[in-house]
């Protein structure tokens, strides 16, 4: 049927009017702004973007208008219902963020409880110095070597040009294993390893050997029976004490620190000659303390030196012995203490702490002292 | 050997500025070691006075016996002094620290009421001077030693500094002032007066008297021997003041003029002399070999049995001394002693090394002939304290007698070059021939490329080239040498054991296990307190002939000692929660002896020598072992403490067997320390390499430790060998996962391994993995029985399982267990 629209109103629906949807948005607003938690908030969303919310309902009219209004109307009412969800959403994360926040601080925990269900071990700091020591060496292109501690008395003394009444087997106060005549005895120092080093490998040489050896010192605070060495050999043609002293000198800066000194003293071992004696300048006042006394040193005793170890040329002897041609091999060795070294280095005043395994020792060292 | 440098200023013109430091400064640099300079007396500060007794009132109304003495200081000084000593008489003189003086220790003199009297000043002895340990009494100073008044300092030798030298075996000639005073020329470029080299003045003999007569029947151990007779001799004559004073300074007491005659020149010229009572000797006086078994009874009343490789002194009364080393007894110089025989000898070093190693007594005399005396000075020394002898107890010089063996001369050939190639630097050929003629060498030719290099005979530890390269060397010093370095080849880094022993340490300490390096050394009764029965593998083991301790004779077989003490004094000192860990060597089965001829040391041992002597020894393997005692995990704000158990133990050997990459099996197992029912063996391809468990209630109640202590010991070198050297990479299969979990009842008795392999086994190639994760027992298994529950999961390299493939591969792996373990699906 083709008639004028019989129900069209020529008023204004009074709902549709820009004041009533501005109001409604007012309140819309109000309401989502009052909304402080979350619960509320969706009571806001229910009441005033619903489908019973009042600009729902007002835009239910927006077909009662006359085509003409229809536009104007929508858009009016679109725009209102936009902002409200805008604020809506908006509110939603704020109480969200605040929702969270609270939880979190609710959840929060005192951090500074000791946490030591299983706290760290530790290895013995005299294990971790000479893997130290071996690692400055392997570095340069030694090798590790190692050798019995129960060692026969040919390897550990004849060998070593220190022959049967020797005063210098004095000098190592030596533990003979089953009875003095059996030729075995427990090693005195791990020079040893350097026969059993050459009697072994091909040369050139070039080896670090650390390890345990024997003395029959009662133990005290600056001696005990059991200690350890480690012993540097190099054996080839055309070596010379300057490349010796070249070498201590790069292991003690390896060690100690860039620009630290090493001093040499002529001395006496049956298996190097020339001997020597190693000094170490001293790494806490680094000679500082000499001649200082408002400011001594108790790492050297105001010395500036501390005694290291002892070094050679090794003695042709001893080359002689083990099948190598003195006239076209040189060598030179190098020992030194690693229990003295610990106690400057890291200031251990009493030998028996490294040797009862007391667990706060060792413990204080971590895995590398 | 402590040198005063008065002594040394004696032959060598030192320059009065330098001081006992600055000398011992040079001689550190020519590798004499000097240990400490001192000076004596330091501590006397103010004045110290020669004093004479002149009246000494006994007080004898107190406790002790106190001596009230009129002493005079000066001409027309005399002070009242207390004193306690009582080995002094009138007209004695003595040394008087007066009012004022400061001694040693900070002890201050003043006049003070003491005994009830005012005592000026203290008369002083030794010990209270700092000048020895003498303290029997007061020093008394000879008569005429000087007048009442006179500064005692510089008479009783103090101010004087001491050089104390640590000498080394192979330079005896520094054991006398001779020798020190010698380096110090060189040092400083100075003129030495060699006092070994010329003869002191002695009166002609005096004709008429009995000589006594020596030989040597033993050339092999003494090749010169002199003796020079002197009669007459007052036995009641005081050794001069400044001898006395100079021997207490190098740490010797004096005893008498004739032995300290004898005491004074060894120390000034390095031979050792000894006086006889003449009167005392029958027969001729000889060197010899003593007899197998021949009695001997020494100066310090020790009976002696000798072999016949001793070389003994001997008279027709029998053996009178032990040569070079120590004097007999009955021949000892006395309070009688007019006649008096004086031996200076030269014997073979090696000879009185063995002697005195063998019979263990250590002498001065002893420390210079082992090392080797210069052997011409004994004619010169004997000349010098037979000349102070005459000086000071007077008598005739009767004369010498002596015997020499030839001696063949040392020439050593030494390339000119030689020292600067050794040392890398370079040395002229004329540096060297000027330093060793220094030194005290004659060298023949001095322009010859090589030279051919006599020592001097103070020096008879110079025989090889390389001994004369040191002494140029020191001479030139050490600090010339430059600091270059060696080519070293290629390295190979650590061997594969070397890298396991530090992941291995690395990974115990990261678990909380803290490791000991305990000694080596075990008894009877740390065994015992392992329970190992008498035929246990680890009570074979090397016995040291002379251990510190009686009670801990042998060496360790097992590290568990070592771990069960360190647990003991940690739990003592208030520690008793500790996991422990040792890594070290063990010693296996006893040591060989040695039979037949040891190998040469001049060229290589051949193969079957190098074998035999490997052969003495022990096996020596590196075991790994811990203790594990009180609580794993500590009580805390998360809950209760956790002890420590057998599964701690073996978890962590499954640990460092991971850690090494070697496959271990765990099995029940049986070790007398470890209780029986919790006790895993360790093995490797079908041999045991260990222990992990608790160890057993007796032994937990025979060494004190915490109630269910646990432990574990394994061959760690046998760990190494089997580690695999490349670890293959895994094949990472990205399609989905099919978990399926079971329980399975068991009898108890059966091992969760077992059930485990045949699950593993069973369920086939899809079967990534498999975890026991539940073990329960209880109401819900019948009686007798176990129930494990498994997750297993398995995945297909290419594709997703279907639900028929995961199940078909489930059921595979149960019947596996049902078959071989009689398992039932709970």
């Amino acid at each position: 049927m083709s008639a004028p629209n019989s129900s069209f109103d020529p008023k204004q629906v009074a709902a549709l009017d820009a004041d009533a949807i501005g109001a409604m948005v007012d309140a819309a607003l109000a309401a989502i702004a009052a909304a402080s938690d979350l619960a509320e908030l969706k009571e806001v969303r229910l009441a005033h973007a619903g489908d019973r919310a009042p600009l729902a309902l007002a835009n239910r009219e927006i077909g009662a208008l006359p085509p003409a209004a229809k536009a104007e109307a929508g858009k009016r009412v679109g725009e209102a219902r936009g902002r409200i969800k805008g604020a809506l959403d908006a509110r939603q994360g704020e109480l969200e963020a605040e929702r969270d926040a609270r939880v979190l601080v609710e959840e929060a925990v005192d951090v500074t409880v000791p946490v030591d269900r299983q706290p760290l071990g530790g290895r013995h700091p005299l294990t971790t110095l000479m893997e130290r020591v071996a690692d400055v060496f392997v570095s340069m292109g030694y090798d590790i070597a190692e050798g019995p501690e129960v060692e026969a008395e040919w390897v550990n003394f004849d060998a070593l040009n220190i022959p049967p009444d020797h005063p210098a087997r004095t000098m190592q106060d030596t533990f003979f294993v089953s009875s003095p005549d059996s030729g075995v005895v427990l090693r005195t120092h791990t020079s040893p390893i350097q026969i059993r080093s050459m009697l072994d490998r091909e040369l050139p040489i070039y080896v670090i050997a650390p390890g345990r050896v024997y003395r029959t010192d009662e133990l005290d605070a600056t001696h005990t029976p059991v200690f350890h060495q480690v012993e540097a050999l190099a054996v080839d043609k055309g070596i010379t004490m300057g490349d010796l002293r070249g070498t201590i000198d790069h292991f003690a800066e390896s060690m100690f620190g860039a620009g630290i000194r090493t001093r040499m003293r002529p001395s006496y071992f049956p298996f190097t000659e020339p001997s020597a004696e190693v000094d170490l300048q001293c790494f806490a006042c680094r000679g500082a303390s000499v001649g200082d006394p408002d400011n001594p040193c108790r790492t050297c005793g105001s010395e500036g030196w501390i005694e290291w170890g002892g070094c050679g040329m090794v003695n042709p002897r001893v080359l002689r012995a083990v099948g190598i041609d003195p006239d076209v091999y040189r060598g030179f060795a190098f020992g030194m203490g690693v229990e003295r070294t610990l106690m400057f280095r890291n200031g251990v005043s009493d030998m028996r702490d490294m040797v009862e395994g007391d667990v706060r020792f060792s413990l204080a060292f971590g895995l590398e002292a | 050997m402590r040198a005063p440098m008065s002594w040394l200023r004696e032959f060598v013109a030192i320059p009065a500025d330098q001081t006992g430091r600055d000398v011992a400064e040079r001689l550190i640099s020519a590798g004499l070691e000097v240990e400490t300079v001192e000076t004596t007396g330091e501590g006397v500060i103010g004045d110290l006075v020669v004093g004479r007794v002149n009246r000494i009132e006994e007080l004898t109304e107190f406790k002790k016996p106190i001596r009230w003495c009129q002493v005079q200081i000066g001409p027309d000084t005399v002070n009242g002094i207390i004193c306690g000593a009582r080995n002094f008489v009138e007209g004695d003189l003595v040394v008087v620290a007066v009012p004022g003086t400061e001694l040693p220790g900070g002890f201050r003199i003043s006049a003070r009421e003491t005994y009830g009297k005012t005592s000026n000043g203290m008369i002083c002895s030794e010990r209270e001077l700092g000048l020895g340990d003498n303290h029997d009494g007061i020093m008394v100073l000879p008569e005429g030693t000087a007048e009442p008044g006179a500064d005692a300092k510089p008479i009783i030798g103090i101010g004087d500094e001491i050089l104390d030298i640590a000498v080394t075996p192979d330079r005896g000639y520094a054991l006398s002032i001779r020798g020190i005073a010698r380096e110090v020329a060189i040092a400083y470029g100075l003129a030495f007066e060699d006092p070994g080299t010329a003869l002191a003045d002695l009166p002609a003999p005096v004709a008429g008297h009995a000589l006594q007569e020596c030989a040597t029947e033993a050339p092999t151990g003494c090749d010169l021997f002199t003796m020079r007779t002197i009669v007459g001799f007052d036995p009641q004559a005081p050794s001069p003041l400044w001898m006395q004073r100079r021997l207490v300074a190098c740490g010797m007491r004096p005893v008498s003029l004739a032995v300290d005659v004898t005491n004074y020149v060894m120390l000034e010229l390095g031979q050792p002399l000894h006086a006889y009572d003449m009167g005392k000797l029958k027969g001729v006086v000889r060197a010899d070999w003593a007899r197998a078994g021949e009695p001997f009874e020494s100066l310090d009343h020790v009976q002696r049995t000798l072999r016949t490789d001793d070389l003994v002194i001997r008279d027709d009364t029998g053996v009178i001394g032990l040569a070079g080393v120590i004097g007999g007894l009955h021949s000892e110089i006395d309070d009688d002693t007019t006649a008096i025989a004086l031996e200076a000898a030269h014997f073979i070093p090696q000879v009185v090394a063995r002697a005195g190693r063998r019979h263990k007594v250590s002498t001065e005399a002893g420390r210079r002939n082992e090392r080797g005396v210069d052997r011409d000075l004994a004619p010169y020394a004997s000349a010098r304290a037979a000349a102070l002898l005459l000086q000071f107890g007077g008598g005739d010089y009767a004369g010498m007698t002596a015997v020499e063996t030839p001696e063949e001369p040392v020439v050593i050939t030494l390339p000119a070059s030689h020292p600067e190639d050794v040392a890398g630097m370079d040395i002229p050929a004329v540096m060297v021939v000027r330093i060793l003629q220094v030194i005290g060498c004659t060298i023949a030719d001095q322009a010859a490329d090589v030279l051919n290099v006599t020592p001097p005979s103070w020096r008879p530890d110079l025989t090889d080239p390389a001994d004369l390269v040191e002494e140029v060397l020191r001479i030139i010093g050490y600090d010339a040498l430059p600091s270059t370095l060696p080519t070293a080849p290629l390295g190979r880094g650590l061997t594969a054991p070397q890298r396991i022993r530090r992941r291995v340490g690395m990974a115990l300490a990261s678990r909380g296990f803290v490791e000991v390096l305990s000694y080596p050394f075990v008894g009877v009764a740390e065994l015992d307190a392992l329970q190992l029965p008498s035929d246990d593998p680890r009570r074979v083991a090397p016995r040291l002939a002379n251990p510190l301790s009686e009670e801990q004779p042998s060496l360790r077989a097992t590290l568990l000692p070592g771990l069960v003490a360190a647990a003991r004094r940690n739990a003592s000192r208030g520690h008793a929660d500790v996991a422990l860990f040792e890594v070290g060597r063990v010693f296996q089965g006893d040591v060989a002896h040695e039979s037949g001829e040891r190998p040469g040391v001049h060229g290589r041992p051949q193969d079957d020598e190098w074998e035999s002597l490997n052969g003495l020894l022990p096996r020596q393997p590196h075991h790994v072992a811990g203790i594990l005692a009180g609580t794993r995990e500590p009580q805390g704000w998360w809950g209760p403490a956790r002890a420590a158990s057998w599964s701690d133990a073996i978890e962590v050997v499954r640990v460092l067997a991971d850690v090494a990459g070697a496959r271990i099996e765990v099995t029940p197992g049986a070790d007398p320390a470890f209780h029986p029912g919790r006790c895993a063996s360790i093995t490797l391809d079908g041999s045991v390499i260990g222990h992990a468990g608790e160890l057993h209630p007796r032994v937990i109640e025979a060494t004190g430790l915490p109630e269910r202590t646990a432990a574990f010991e394994v061959d760690l070198d046998a760990i190494a060998d089997a580690a695999v050297p490349i670890r293959p990479a895994p094949a990472i299969g990205t399609q989905p996962v099919a978990k399926e979990d079971l329980a399975l009842v068991v009898d108890v008795t059966v091992s969760a391994e077992d059930v485990r392999a045949a699950l593993a086994e069973g369920a086939g190639e899809l079967l990534e993995s498999v975890r026991l994760f539940d073990v329960y027992t209880g109401s819900q298994v019948p009686e007798g029985k176990k129930s494990l529950a498994f997750a297993l999961r398995f995945r297909a390299p290419d594709r997703t399982l279907s639900a028929d493939e995961t199940a078909a591969a489930r059921q595979a792996a149960i019947t596996a267990a049902q078959q071989r373990c009689g398992a039932t699906l709970r």
